[in-house]
């Protein structure tokens, strides 16, 4: 079974985000990335399926600037085989990653396509159903345990309700969420064996796909800064004060 | 916000001012490159914010205790440790086949400073550890490197370095532990020794004690000194973890600071004595331990270094983000309040703490890459002139982080201001944890003693001449550099004086007259510090120059700029320190000498 693991390169989750100055995006300069949280989640997934002796192979794939290269590299420190970097230098979309990421799906031929839920820069949580959809796969989103059988993988998801557990055919796309386990760290003998591994260089004209964006940024903002409240001194009061504001 | 090293600052040591990627040209660094350096950096950096940041207050709050049993400590250092056994820092530095990456020690120890400045005391166990496994890996025999070496890379033992007694500490030559040769090698030793930091725990499947002890035979004094392995549980020629061996932990100290580190008075040899393994030949103990110690004192200051950093950082961010107070020119009452980074006295302390830990961070970084070309330098003669090198700047890589990175903790707490007193916020416990970086692996007083009354007249002062042609090297390229010529003029004359001090102390001590010279190394050790830390302010300073000249990345200029700031500050605030210095050196002061016992 060959698992395909699509990363991307992200600002680095213990930064602090700043506007840039003139209000078009966030700071980038001289800032920390690393790969987004829920795709290391992914590539453990994977990593650990080939350690369990279902996977055979393990792709990393990213499409971002030349940079992301130190991205896949961790993937392949933490465990992956070898990787495909689509460069790609401005901001990239869900749906364009979704058009490149089916294109490398129709030579991979991957039995399974794990990603993170979701992409911490963004938070747009797109990627993995357009990239099902596009490819008439069956999709488990927001995956916290995956257990693949016969042809098939079972995955339960984290829904509003609780626990969902649901059978896919093979093959198939799946998202992991945070709870589906706890990502390993490169550890210093695979960075070195790491270096040693493949890195196809690609772009998007080599799958066809237009990249051009279809949504345009009109202004980035600091989240106003919230109000001071107000203690009061019993359940009546705070329903008069939510009634005075508007709230009931 | 960075919490442990501003990675920017990091890289500007490791790679601008260092050239850290030119160690790749010695053949045994050949497959590395800055990528790997530097993944394995963010892995450090991840795993000490992950792992080893989060309990250092509680390690803190609940020291380790002793049931007179056995040692208890929270769960979450052994779990660090495992982690960090797990990711391969233990034997990082070490060749591939012994398990390692054969990463420079320049590296190595850049990560070490990322996991001291996350949570000094659970880091002191592997610390300690590496330091015993590099000592063991040069003058351990081949069965001992297999039996106690290659598990402790493993991470399956841990190391101790056993040196002080009750009564001898700074003075070895006293030391009372016996070791009685019992046939086939193996010795019964018999002693207390104090101090033994991670001396106990259960952390590891056992512990291997490197302890200083006299033969029945030996000569009086550091000349009669061997040194031992002794494991706490007994080890088979198989290298199988078998009973304990006769070493029992008589209590732990209650200190300070670093008090998730485990310290102990050990007993050795209570019942029928401790079963040891002599290293190396018999009487020969003392310069082995220095064999270590030397790298060790380096590993001391870096940490030093990283408590001040951490404090540093702290204390920056709550300045940005604390409102207090106006500025002299708004007189309004009702204005809005300023971040206290606006006010003045509180820019002079985040200064003074910056121009003292970066300070440091590139001395200590400094002398990590000279060891690595020491270790990679075939040249004898060109190895010889690094030893020299290394050897002065030693003490001085020792002693000055922990006084003024110490210093930078104590305005860390003063920019917080009462909440900086207080436990709730870090910098308190910075402060007590790096209280003791002056104190051990050799007092800064033994420092200055070994400085003044060793190192800089040993040879004729060849170490001292070294140094200097060191620091004129670099004073001759910022020549014409007019950016940097604030500290670069002030160096040069502190330079001067320097230099003339230290003949003049020559004289007096060549004259007879020792302890006058002596009574005043710890100025002399505090003035030679300055002269050094100038000095790699003007490397950096030049460096900034350039980048600026060159045009630098969109963000970079601050941090530049920034650079050439701290190195003016340097020359106008630090360097008149130096200068009371050397008026006290100048003036040949006893009166610490000459007042009578009775008069204090």
């Amino acid at each position: 079974m060959k698992v395909l693991v699509p990363v991307k390169r992200v600002v680095d989750y213990n930064v602090k985000v700043r506007v840039k100055a003139d209000n078009s995006g966030v700071e980038l300069a001289n800032v920390k990335m690393s790969m987004n949280p829920f795709d290391e989640i992914a590539v453990e997934e994977a990593v650990r399926l080939k350690e369990a002796g279902t996977a055979t192979e393990v792709v990393v794939v990213s499409i971002g600037p030349k940079q992301a290269q130190e991205t896949i590299r961790t993937g392949l420190a933490m465990g992956g085989d070898r990787g495909i970097l689509v460069e790609y230098d401005a901001e990239t979309e869900p749906l364009a990653v979704a058009k490149l990421l089916k294109a490398i799906a129709a030579e991979e031929n991957p039995d399974l396509v794990v990603l993170g839920k979701q992409a911490i820069d963004d938070d747009c949580s797109q990627t993995g159903q357009m990239l099902a959809q596009l490819l008439g796969w069956s999709q488990g989103t927001f995956a916290s345990k995956v257990t693949p059988g016969d042809g098939t993988v079972d995955v339960t998801r984290e829904i509003d309700g609780g626990l969902e557990t649901i059978q896919l055919k093979m093959p198939a796309v799946v998202t992991a969420d945070l709870r589906l386990n706890e990502p390993r760290y490169a550890s210093l003998p695979n960075i070195m064996k790491a270096k040693k591994k493949e890195i196809a260089m690609k772009t998007p004209a080599d799958y066809g796909v237009d990249m051009t964006p279809r949504l345009s940024t009109e202004r980035v903002e600091e989240p106003p800064e919230r109000q001071a409240g107000v203690m009061v001194e019993s359940v009546s009061d705070l329903v008069a004060a939510l009634k005075e504001k508007g709230a009931l | 916000m960075d919490r442990i090293v501003n990675r920017r600052d990091l890289a500007f040591q490791l790679y601008e001012v260092l050239d850290a990627e030119a160690l790749t040209s010695y053949p045994r660094f050949a497959d590395h490159g800055r990528d790997t350096f530097d993944a394995v950096i963010d892995t450090a950096e991840r795993l000490a914010l992950d792992k080893f940041a989060p309990h250092a207050a509680k390690a803190d709050a609940e020291e380790p205790r002793f049931d007179g049993q056995r040692v208890h400590m929270i769960p979450e250092i052994g779990q660090a440790l495992d982690a960090y056994v797990a990711a391969g820092f233990m034997a990082a530095h070490r060749d591939e086949a012994d398990g390692g990456m054969a990463l420079p020690w320049t590296i190595a120890q850049a990560c070490a400073a990322l996991f001291t400045g996350a949570n000094a005391s659970t880091t002191a166990y592997p610390f300690l550890t590496i330091a015993a496994a590099n000592l063991l890996s040069v003058h351990g025999n081949r069965d001992q490197r297999s039996r106690y070496l290659q598990p402790m890379l493993e991470g399956r033992f841990f190391g101790t370095m056993c040196l002080s007694e009750p009564q001898a500490g700074s003075s070895l030559g006293d030391i009372r532990t016996r070791a009685e040769p019992m046939g086939a090698g193996r010795y019964r030793l018999k002693g207390a020794k104090m101090w033994i930091s991670g001396g106990d725990h259960e952390l590891s499947e056992t512990i291997v004690h490197l302890v200083l002890a006299r033969l029945p035979d030996a000569p009086p004094g550091v000349k009669g000194i061997s040194l031992f392995i002794v494991p706490k549980h007994h080890v088979d020629d198989a290298g199988q973890v078998g009973a304990r061996n006769d070493v029992a932990l008589a209590g732990l100290n209650h200190k300070m600071g670093y008090r998730g580190t485990t310290n102990c008075l050990l007993n050795f040899g209570e019942r029928d004595g401790a079963v040891g393994e002599l290293v190396g030949e018999p009487h020969k103990g003392l310069s082995y331990m220095f064999h270590m110690m030397n790298e060790a004192r380096v590993g001391v200051g870096l940490g030093a270094t990283m408590m001040g950093y951490a404090g540093y950082l702290y204390s920056l961010d709550y300045a940005r983000n604390r409102p207090q107070g106006r500025r002299p020119d708004q007189k309004d009452p009702a204005s809005p309040p300023v971040a206290i980074i606006e006010h003045a006295d509180v820019r002079r302390m985040l200064m003074q703490q910056k121009v003292y830990v970066e300070g440091a961070l590139a001395l200590t970084l400094h002398c990590a890459r000279l060891i690595d070309q020491r270790d990679q330098t075939e040249d004898a003669e060109a190895r010889a002139a690094l030893v020299r090198l290394l050897d002065i700047l030693t003490p001085i890589a020792k002693a000055w982080p922990s006084e003024y990175c110490l210093d930078a903790n104590r305005l860390a707490i003063q920019v917080l201001g009462g909440y900086g007193y207080t436990r709730d916020y870090p910098v308190e416990r910075l402060y007590r944890d790096n209280r003791l970086n002056p104190i051990h692996e050799g007092t800064n007083g033994i420092q200055g003693l070994d400085l003044l009354g060793r190192k800089a007249m040993i040879d004729g002062g060849a170490a001292f001449k070294a140094l200097m042609a060191e620091i004129e090297a670099t004073l001759a390229a910022a020549e014409a550099v007019h950016a940097v010529a604030p500290l670069r003029n002030a160096l040069a004359r502190l330079a001067r004086r320097a230099a003339l001090i230290t003949a003049d102390l020559g004289r007096l001590a060549a004259g007879g007259d020792v302890a006058t010279a002596l009574a005043n190394s710890t100025p002399y050790l505090d003035m030679m510090g300055h002269t050094v830390i100038g000095w790699m302010w003007l490397r950096q300073a030049l460096v900034a120059a350039a980048a600026l000249d060159a045009g630098p990345a969109a963000g970079d200029r601050a941090f530049y700029e920034g650079k050439l700031a701290a190195a003016r500050f340097f020359a106008a605030q630090e360097i008149p320190r130096a200068d009371a210095q050397a008026a006290i050196l100048e003036s040949h002061d006893r009166s610490a000498l000459d007042i009578d016992d009775a008069g204090f």
